[in-house]
């Protein structure tokens, strides 16, 4: 075949048109849709389209991009990495020997200069790496339903190995996740004046009006021989336990923060906040991190340049696709859907 | 009947071919249709003293014979069915054998469950479901909860059942319907006829069946309205056919008086266990001391209807489960689709790459526990230890143990890896195609009034793929509509053109009272050969040619039925008949004259130019494809006897007397070869007057062989062909079979496609090339190899012939092409013509590799003169040794075997039988549906299964990618971020409905361009949309894809306080909207459905992962909102949703290259799939 335009083939379509409808035919009903000829659009990717499209692309990303660079670049953030620093010198050699020893006192000095004004509210958050809080033991290490409802306190089921005391008592909050709660603390100071860290609040509303009841008391907690972690107070209800509220929001990856608190004042750049802090919690046996993060926020939420960066790199290229492809066009153009392009016609003998 | 061939004459008696698939009919000889003449007369003659006490049976083919004589040694009383006339409780006192009552439906409702689960779990995909299920509830294992682990597979589960339940019921309904039908049976009491309901019909009871009524059980005859015992039959319901076939009673129990109390008691019926051949049926009666033997032309089959006769009496020998209808219930053949068997494969590698995937997380879970053996009791995350229970190690077995266990989890974790969702998408995708082909009225045959048939749920998208195309000519081709065109008589040509015909169609009418009987079709008459007929002057010439004609009006097995018209007066007379050929003589005879009227089984009666005469049929020896003739004994009313024959030619000249006559001979001969050069279909007819000893010499033979029980049909070949010789010829008649409207357009346009048409056909060499050129299959510039050799050498010889010229030429073509390159094909075209003698000495020996080797280099191949086995051996010869698809076409009983070779077998439900139709996949009205079949459903299909099934393999692949990225995080422990509801949901409401919708409705080309370029058709071939190329492209792109999606919300959360669940909706979202993004990218049209799925499925997504999200129970409560009101979510999410459009990855360019589209092929579209 070399003349595809030429040589239509007749089609074999279309039978006895025209003969009136006999009684009893089996002639299908016609409709658009059991012909397949519903009306449909059919997008073609024609260059003047491909390349609006990267165009509109480019003016929607770079802005995107830039406003997000500097939302980040506007939250400042104070990081402190103290795990390490606050073990006595005598006893680096053996950390978890000393984070395990009731008797040494376990609490340390830091200071934190303010680079730059932070306006209120600054967020304090400590942050754990190397915690594989998503670890499946761990994840699936607790019982929702004991911790809505005090009648259900006998429902310690899936949180092993933290379930029930040596004498078969339940657990009330049960599970590994409770059980090793975040217990260093912080206190913080500018000058001689403290600073006062609003603890309230910082769980999610959710989880305290719906998760967390408020009937629910702890009860046979932290009683085995391994201590996990922070003992909560007894008589205080569950859905006021932020902290633990906090913390049970298992994170997603093994470096991870959490809301410990919110200084509700601005601190000015240049400031030294002087902070207290007691290093309570065994990070030391599976060689994790702790940090201490003050931070502000911004619309984007805390410092993270990945995304305005992505913004504007992908931005940037679609500019410089649709220019490229510009030129392509106004060079070398060709025509939409030339048959000669076809491959029947490219390569004449056939298969 | 067309004995020149043994194609199309097959719907009459033709031995079955032996057919290929155990669930068919068994494949012994068809007998039962045109028993008109079994039956010699069985009444004495009042000249003739004939007295043929015995009905005779029917030739039976070589099959049955053997069949009777090894596997069946003897009616042996052990292994018979007594049945005791009108006494249902001796013939069955215990209640043993079949009750009336049928059972089609499969369950009962104690039974359902069960049984159907049982059948279900016959699938590898829901056992692979099952031990996933199972493992996960071992407590070491439990990945998913208990609901969300069970989920998937109840579901599926319960769809199919519930699709089974609704099935079952419809067919306890019809059952219902069925059994409850109301019969008219005799009370053994009183001998009354009175109603009874079918399934209440017990074996041995006397019924009476009225006209149009369906027979309820199978039961032998008894008498009929019809003083002889005929009744007429319409097996529609059990082969399809809708011509009548005619039954008897037997003579004995026929001249017993109607409405005695027990007219037939006494008679003792003994004959077969049951079994399932239709065409079969053996047992003789004892009645009054007489043992008289019962044929086929005996029986009344359950679901036939009874025809042109008031009333019927039987007595019931085989009752509901056991009538042959019901033995012959079956389902259509299953086969499996090329891409089907492709995917199997990929799923295998798949498969592996799931292993590879499990092996690489356990290996590093052991390593990560060795690393940290010593922090593990310690780690607030790990804690090996359970101290409230004796201090054991808590779900902890050691290293060893844990990467086996973590195994086995990932297993379970990364499950659906296999889509297992793809086979239920793939069935409801094949039902939606299957439901737009029947409902095409491009499909749909007017003239027939039939529509597209799809029996074969499978394979609709192997009718993308073909490459090779069987057809058979007559009833395919053609329209296997016979019209007498000349005949010539004693060496003497009539009708072929040297005078213009007459159309004198109402001339000959017959007069009957006062009323006119005219046959209902007239042929053109030849004005010569009309007077010759006619003169009163004695010449051997005008008798010859009377004679001619009077054996083509009697020498056939017609029943002439006359229709009511709407004028009082006038009558037609129609022509029933199986054999379109037998038709068309007698329509012949009748238009000159020899007007067929009434048929019994012991006299016809003729009216010959106006006088009314009538024959006694003392005996008929009916066609067989052995010796490819027929022949009747006729009793004139001068008392002589005449034995007319009629057959093909090389069968004919074999029993001709050659001594004299010479020159009619040759002359007879060179007319045959100018017929079949027209491409008519050719008969000779012979006669022979038997002298009285002959006809006693006969009679006595023929009586013997009639009566036996065992070897009847040889011992009666071996009559005939006794009787069968010496004959005198008396000319020769050429049909015309006209080719089908639009075959040779629909063969260009396959040829253009890239398919080859062969055809095989039963018709000789002439005709078949002769054919082959007005179908435009053959032309003039093609160089023909023909073969037809009588021996292994020569066959040899002429195939290495082939092969050496093949190849020159091929060489030849080649230089041409490169001078001429890019002016299209210079080609030779090669032809191939090969016979069914030659094709005796090639297949199934080694020279099979020698004729591939030709036949692949020719461009179109022709068989002739090929038995049905030989087609179905040429469809193995190319199935087995290519890749390349076949697919059969054929209308008739002789290409059952071949349809059921092919990967494709297609039946056209025309004039023969229905065989064919029963036995094929897809079945349609005309030859040239092949084209909208092939060249536009076939297209359409291939390419949507093919894009559905590499769109679930990535699919599934990105969302298991996604779990294993995050697995790396995880400590290797397996937690999956994205909650076990979403996983679950995933492939069923998430992303479930727009891949079948998209698969039932993209059309990735127009009908219209699809018909205009047929080129467009060899992607299919060439497996270009689906490869295992596309598969590794599909996988690279599904781990680039995830990737994307992973890291980018992983490194905008890194660092911050997001917790597991919301960044686990994040992904969730975001590989819906991506996977689903991807899905609409690769979209070719968008209608409204289009968009309703595909938006409906994202909408779908979010409100079920906020329902998920809003349960308490769950850990990610809320979580949902509360990642909805970062900003960064929305950054993600829209970045995600940009990769998605820009992310389509070489596919997009080997799409748009490929598909040949010149329409969408645009520098555009090759930049914009380059860049990606």
């Amino acid at each position: 075949m070399n003349n595809v335009n030429g040589s239509v083939v007749g089609s074999s379509s279309g039978s006895g048109d025209g003969s009136a409808p006999r009684r009893n035919s089996k002639r299908p009903k016609y409709s658009r849709f059991t012909q397949q000829e519903l009306p449909a659009c059919k997008p073609i990717l024609t260059p003047k389209w491909v390349i609006s499209v990267f165009t509109l692309i480019g003016v929607v990303f770079v802005p995107i991009g830039i406003a997000s660079l500097m939302a980040s670049n506007d939250v400042v953030e104070i990081v402190d990495r103290y795990d390490n620093v606050c073990v006595p010198s005598n006893m680096t050699s053996d950390k978890v020997a000393y984070i395990q020893n009731d008797d040494v006192d376990k609490t340390c000095s830091r200071t934190l200069k303010v680079p730059k004004h932070m306006s209120q509210p600054i967020y304090v958050y400590y942050q754990l790496d190397n915690f594989y809080q998503n670890h499946r033991r761990y994840v699936k290490s607790r019982n929702d339903a004991q911790l809505r409802k005090s009648s259900q306190a006998n429902e310690t089921s899936g949180c092993d190995p933290e379930k029930r005391t040596k004498d078969g008592a339940p657990i009330v909050p049960c599970g590994l996740i409770a059980w090793s709660l975040f217990n260093d603390t912080y206190i913080f100071a500018t000058g001689n004046k403290n600073l006062t860290v609003n603890k309230k609040e910082i769980s999610w509303k959710s989880d305290r009006d719906h998760k967390f009841g408020k009937d629910v008391f702890p009860k046979n907690f932290q009683s085995g021989p391994l201590i996990g972690g922070k003992k909560l107070n007894d008589t205080q209800p569950l859905n006021e336990q932020e902290d633990l509220i906090v913390w049970m929001r298992t994170a997603a990856l093994p470096t991870f923060r959490k809301l410990y608190g919110r200084i509700e004042q601005d601190l000015n750049a240049g400031d030294v906040i002087s902070v207290t802090l007691k290093n309570n919690y065994n990070t030391y046996s599976f060689s994790g991190k702790k940090k201490l993060v003050l931070s502000t926020s911004s619309w984007l939420g805390g410092k993270n340049d990945f995304l305005g960066i992505a913004y504007l790199a992908v931005g940037g290229l679609c500019f410089f696709l649709a220019v490229a492809f510009t030129i392509v066009y106004l060079v070398k153009p060709r025509k939409l859907g030339d048959p000669s392009y076809l491959s029947w016609n490219r390569n004449p003998a056939g298969h | 009947m067309a004995y020149e061939d043994g194609d199309p004459p097959l719907s009459l008696h033709l031995l079955r071919p032996i057919s290929e698939s155990p669930l068919r009919l068994d494949p012994l000889s068809r007998s039962f249709p045109s028993a008109a003449h079994r039956r010699a007369s069985s009444t004495s003659h009042p000249s003739h003293d004939i007295h043929l006490p015995t009905p005779a049976v029917r030739h039976g083919s070589r099959a049955e014979s053997e069949r009777l004589a090894s596997s069946q040694p003897e009616l042996a009383d052990a292994d018979a069915r007594l049945v005791f006339v009108g006494d249902p409780g001796r013939t069955d006192p215990h209640l043993q054998l079949a009750g009336n009552a049928i059972r089609t439906a499969k369950y009962s409702p104690l039974t359902f469950l069960p049984r159907n689960l049982f059948e279900q779990f016959h699938r590898v995909a829901y056992i692979y479901f099952l031990v996933i299920a199972v493992l996960n509830q071992l407590p070491q294992l439990a990945v998913f909860g208990r609901g969300a682990s069970v989920l998937p597979l109840a579901f599926v589960l319960l769809v199919t059942a519930v699709k089974d339940a609704y099935e079952d019921w419809r067919r306890h309904r019809s059952d219902r319907i069925e059994n409850n039908r109301v019969a008219s049976v005799v009370d053994p009491r009183d001998g009354q006829f009175r109603p009874k309901r079918w399934k209440d019909v017990r074996v041995g009871e006397v019924l009476k069946v009225f006209a149009d009524e369906t027979n309820p059980c199978d039961m032998v005859l008894l008498a009929t309205s019809d003083p002889t015992g005929v009744a007429y039959v319409q097996t529609i319901n059990l082969d399809g056919e809708s011509n009548l076939k005619t039954r008897y009673a037997n003579h004995e129990t026929t001249s017993r008086p109607i409405g005695d109390a027990h007219p037939f008691a006494a008679g003792l019926i003994c004959c077969e266990q049951p079994n399932r051949n239709i065409y079969g049926f053996l047992a003789n009666m004892e009645i009054d001391g007489k043992r008289v033997s019962l044929g086929p032309s005996n029986i009344i089959l359950r679901g036939c209807e009874l025809k042109n006769t008031a009333w019927a009496i039987g007595v019931a020998v085989y009752a509901g489960s056991e009538t042959k209808v019901m033995l012959n219930s079956t389902g259509a053949p299953s086969k499996r689709s090329r891409l089907e068997t492709h995917m199997n494969r990929e799923t295998l590698l798949l498969s592996a790459v799931l292993i590879t995937l499990c092996s690489v997380v356990s290996i590093c879970n052991g390593i990560w526990l060795g690393k940290h053996r010593n922090d593990l009791e310690l780690s607030q995350f790990f804690r090996k230890r359970d101290y409230s229970d004796s201090d054991k190690n808590y779900n902890y077995y050691g290293i060893g143990m844990q990467v086996f266990f973590t195994f086995l989890m990932s297993v379970i974790v990364f499950q659906i890896m296999i889509p297992i969702s793809l086979y239920i998408s793939m069935e409801l995708v094949r039902l939606g195609q299957a439901y737009f082909m029947i409902r095409d009225t491009n499909l749909y045959d007017e003239s027939s009034n039939s529509k597209f048939q799809c029996r074969a749920l499978n394979i609709n998208e192997d009718l993308g793929q073909i490459k090779y195309v069987f057809s058979d000519k007559t009833g395919t081709l053609t329209e296997n509509k016979m019209e007498f065109q000349c005949a010539s008589i004693r060496g003497r040509d009539y009708g072929s053109g040297k005078v213009p015909l007459q159309d004198n169609g109402g001339t000959h009418s017959v007069l009957a009272g006062d009323q006119i009987w005219k046959p209902k079709m007239s042929v053109k008459t030849d004005p010569e050969l009309v007077a010759l007929l006619q003169s009163r002057v004695e010449t051997e010439q005008g008798n010859q040619a009377r004679e001619f004609f009077l054996a083509l009006a009697c020498c056939n097995t017609i029943v002439p039925l006359i229709v009511e018209t709407t004028d009082q007066k006038q009558k037609l007379i129609d022509y029933q008949g199986e054999s379109p050929d037998e038709q068309a003589l007698v329509f012949a005879a009748a238009s000159y004259g020899f007007v067929l009227i009434e048929r019994t089984s012991g006299h016809i009666v003729v009216d010959v130019l106006g006088v009314r005469q009538r024959y006694d049929v003392l005996g008929l020896h009916e066609f067989d494809s052995d010796r490819k003739r027929m022949s009747v004994i006729i009793g004139c009313a001068d008392k002589t006897v005449k034995l007319y024959v009629k057959g093909a030619d090389i069968s004919m000249f074999g029993v001709i007397h050659k001594t004299i006559d010479l020159d009619i001979i040759r002359a007879t001969e060179t007319s045959l070869i100018a017929y079949s050069s027209l491409g008519l279909r050719t008969l000779v007819v012979g006669m022979r007057k038997l002298s009285r000893n002959d006809f006693e010499e006969w009679r006595s033979a023929y009586e013997n062989a009639s009566t036996l029980l065992i070897g009847r049909g040889r011992l009666l070949r071996a009559v005939s062909s006794n009787v069968e010789r010496d004959l005198q010829i008396l000319g020769a008649s050429g049909i015309e079979d006209k080719l089908q409207q639009g075959v040779p357009e629909a063969i260009e346009s396959m040829r253009q496609a890239g398919i080859k048409v062969w055809v095989l056909t039963g018709d000789k060499q002439e005709t078949a090339i002769s054919i082959g050129f007005s179908c435009k299959l053959l032309t003039s510039e093609m160089t023909q190899i023909v073969i037809n050799s009588n021996s292994r050498e020569s066959c040899k010889k002429s195939l290495q012939d082939a092969v050496a010229m093949s190849s020159k030429l091929a060489a030849i073509s080649l230089d041409s092409e490169n001078i001429l390159r890019g002016t299209g094909s210079s080609r030779i075209a090669l032809a191939l013509v090969i016979d069914g003698n030659s094709l005796v000495y090639i297949l199934r020996t080694e020279l099979e590799e020698e004729l591939f080797k030709v036949a692949t280099v020719c461009d179109v191949v022709l068989c002739c003169r090929v038995a049905p086995l030989q087609k179905a051996g040429i469809v193995a010869l190319m199935k087995n040794r290519t890749d390349n698809m076949t697919l059969a076409i054929g209308d008739g009983a002789n290409d059952v075997s071949m349809i059921q070779m092919a990967d494709v077998g297609i039946g056209i439900s025309g004039q023969e039988g229905r065989q064919a139709v029963m036995a094929s996949d897809f079945s349609m009205g005309q030859f040239r549906f092949l084209v909208p079949l092939l060249l536009v459903h076939g297209h359409w299909n291939y390419q949507r299964m093919a894009y559905m099934i590499l769109y679930n393999f990535y699919r599934n692949a990105v969302f298991v990618f996604i779990l294993f990225w995050y697995v790396l995080y995880t400590a290797y422990s397996l937690t999956t971020a994205i909650s076990e509801w979403s996983s679950v949901l995933y492939s069923v409401i998430y992303t479930a409905l727009p891949t079948i919708i998209v698969g039932t409705l993209d059309k990735d080309l127009s009908r219209r361009t699809l018909i205009k370029y047929p080129q467009l058709y060899r992607a299919g071939q060439r497996d270009e949309r689906y490869n295992l190329k596309f598969f590794i492209l599909t996988m690279m792109d599904s781990i680039w894809q995830s990737l994307a999606i992973f890291y980018i919300p992983y490194l905008a959360y890194r660092h911050s306080v997001v917790d597991g669940s919301s960044l686990g909706d994040l992904w969730t979202l975001a590989v819906v909207i991506l996977v689903n993004i991807h899905l609409a990218m690769d979209v070719f049209r968008w209608n409204w459905i289009t968009h309703a799925s595909i938006w409906g499925c994202i909408v779908a997504t979010v409100i079920s992962v906020i329902i998920i999200d809003s349960i308490w129970m769950l850990p990610g409560y809320w979580a949902i909102f509360h990642i909805m009101e970062t900003g960064l979510f929305w950054l993600s999410e829209s970045r995600i949703f940009h990769l998605s459009l820009a992310c389509q990855p070489s596919k997009g360019l080997d799409r748009m290259v490929q598909t040949h589209n010149p329409i969408t092929l645009s520098d555009g579209v090759l930049l914009w799939s380059c860049f990606w």
